[in-house]
């Protein structure tokens, strides 16, 4: 129950810097995407399904506010969690290097999620254009921000995962 | 403590059924155009007061550290100013007197007001679209302040864009810069229509957006001239500015014209808009 309200709140703030304070210092009108990284980074800390969860209801939370069709980010940052469970195993909480490579490809190929699906079948096929102009600048961005948001996240979940195991042990 | 249960579905089966139920969500809302309905109320009703927390302390932080970096400069520039003023007021008092001979010469030319006046609403810029492929925003009033589905949101004296869902105390709107909007246009010096599509790619590029379908068979349009919202838009009312024509070119069919347009309203630094609350009632509308 502490896990989930810490998470909701966790979605919550960031959702609100990114549709807030991040548009005001964005660079050459591009933000970065802390929604991303929160949801990749639950999903190499805890697993698929709990990936998955917060992918979707970051996703729900971005859909309901700014997306033109319900349903559309849910999915995509649900898979986003979702296939960063997979790392779950390879993940040690000390090597920054796995979860920035992560995070930067999700950034990525949720990116190109949104312009295959919305752009290209509009007939906007200047890929290139809007990978240079738009998925790059954003990744990088979205990994600034990551080595700053990333050890908040991890230093939260480490938290949270200490109490689990003493309020665990009190059971024993 | 609950204790967990001993039978657990494996996570792929619930991706799998967490999927579907996007799909289902995304068919239903993409055929019967519904919004998010009470969700959205209820999101609303939530996170509005928040983003307008935050935004306000954003606000007052840019406004502290302008304030610093302005101080310095105060001083130097007060001097100057104070010299600017002198010669400013001998300025003003022939522009005065200019003015008054331009409105007798207007009450005679009978130049009335263009545009009827609307009901308007000022609403304050609450929150971003989070990505960057599309812009959108959300203000901080909804339909208890009147404001429809629909209705047009201006800021100055150009055209922001549209609210395209509203919930009791705050309004979604799309801006015309949006690469999903299309707005009909006209050129106001000669009534020619023409659409305005919002464009990434040009708004990256040169803060512009694209200019369609103009017909101007007697070659009069020129580079400057003003656009404003066409009296044939089911959905925007007439006469808003749009822009001003910064390119234009004859199209491969040699019949219509397309081009780019400026913006008259800086989108990058929108945090007031005004919104218009009557909607044009026209027949049905198409995007």
């Amino acid at each position: 129950m502490r896990r989930k309200i810490s998470v909701a709140i966790i979605i919550i703030v960031c959702f609100l810097l990114q549709s807030t304070l991040f548009k005001a210092l964005s660079f050459a009108s591009i933000s970065p995407n802390l929604l991303v990284v929160v949801t990749a980074a639950f999903g190499f800390m805890r697993g698929k399904k709990e990936g998955m969860f917060i992918g979707f209801f970051s996703g729900m939370l971005m859909d309901i506010f700014f997306g033109s069709i319900l349903g559309f980010y849910a999915l995509e940052y649900m898979y986003i969690g979702y296939f960063n469970g997979f790392f779950r195993k390879q993940f040690f909480p000390d090597d920054i290097k796995l979860p920035l490579i992560l995070i930067g490809v999700s950034d990525v190929l949720y990116n190109l999620g949104v312009y295959v699906l919305r752009f290209f079948f509009r007939g906007k096929f200047q890929i290139g254009y809007f990978m240079l102009h738009i998925v790059i600048p954003e990744l990088v961005y979205t990994l600034l921000v990551t080595i700053v948001l990333y050890f908040i996240i991890l230093k939260i979940n480490q938290h949270l995962e200490q109490m689990e195991k003493r309020s665990a042990k009190k059971f024993v | 403590m609950k204790r967990k249960s001993k039978f657990k579905i494996p996570s792929k089966y619930i991706l799998l059924v967490l999927t579907v139920l996007c799909v289902g969500i995304m068919y239903v809302s993409f055929t019967m155009n519904l919004g998010g309905g009470p969700l959205n109320t209820v999101a609303g009703t939530v996170f509005g007061p928040m983003q307008r927390g935050i935004n306000q302390v954003g606000s007052w932080i840019t406004d502290k550290a302008d304030n610093l970096k302005k101080l310095k400069d105060v001083t130097a520039e007060n001097k100057e100013l104070k010299k600017q003023v002198n010669e400013l007021t001998s300025e003003l008092n022939t522009i005065k007197l200019e003015q008054y001979e331009l409105d007798n010469l207007r009450e005679l030319l009978d130049l009335d007001k263009q545009y009827p006046d609307y009901d308007k609403v000022a609403a304050n810029v609450i929150g971003k679209d989070t990505g960057n492929w599309f812009s959108t925003f959300i203000i901080d009033k909804g339909s208890k302040d009147g404001i429809k589905k629909d209705a047009n949101v201006i800021a100055g004296s150009g055209l922001v864009g549209i609210v395209i869902d509203v919930g009791p105390h705050y309004a979604k709107v799309r801006s015309i810069i949006d690469d999903i909007s299309s707005v009909y246009g006209q050129v106001l010096s000669t009534s020619d229509n023409c659409t305005v599509n919002g464009d990434l790619q040009m708004m990256t590029e040169s803060q512009t957006i694209k200019l369609k379908n103009l017909q101007d068979h007697d070659d009069k349009v020129k580079v400057g001239d003003q656009i404003v919202t066409s009296n044939v838009s089911s959905k925007f009312l007439q006469g808003i500015l749009v822009g001003y024509i910064s390119e234009l070119k004859t199209d491969a069919n040699n019949l219509t014209k397309s081009g780019s347009v400026t913006p008259a309203v800086d989108f990058e630094h929108l945090q007031e808009v005004l919104v218009i609350l009557d909607t044009k009632k026209g027949w049905s509308e198409t995007e």
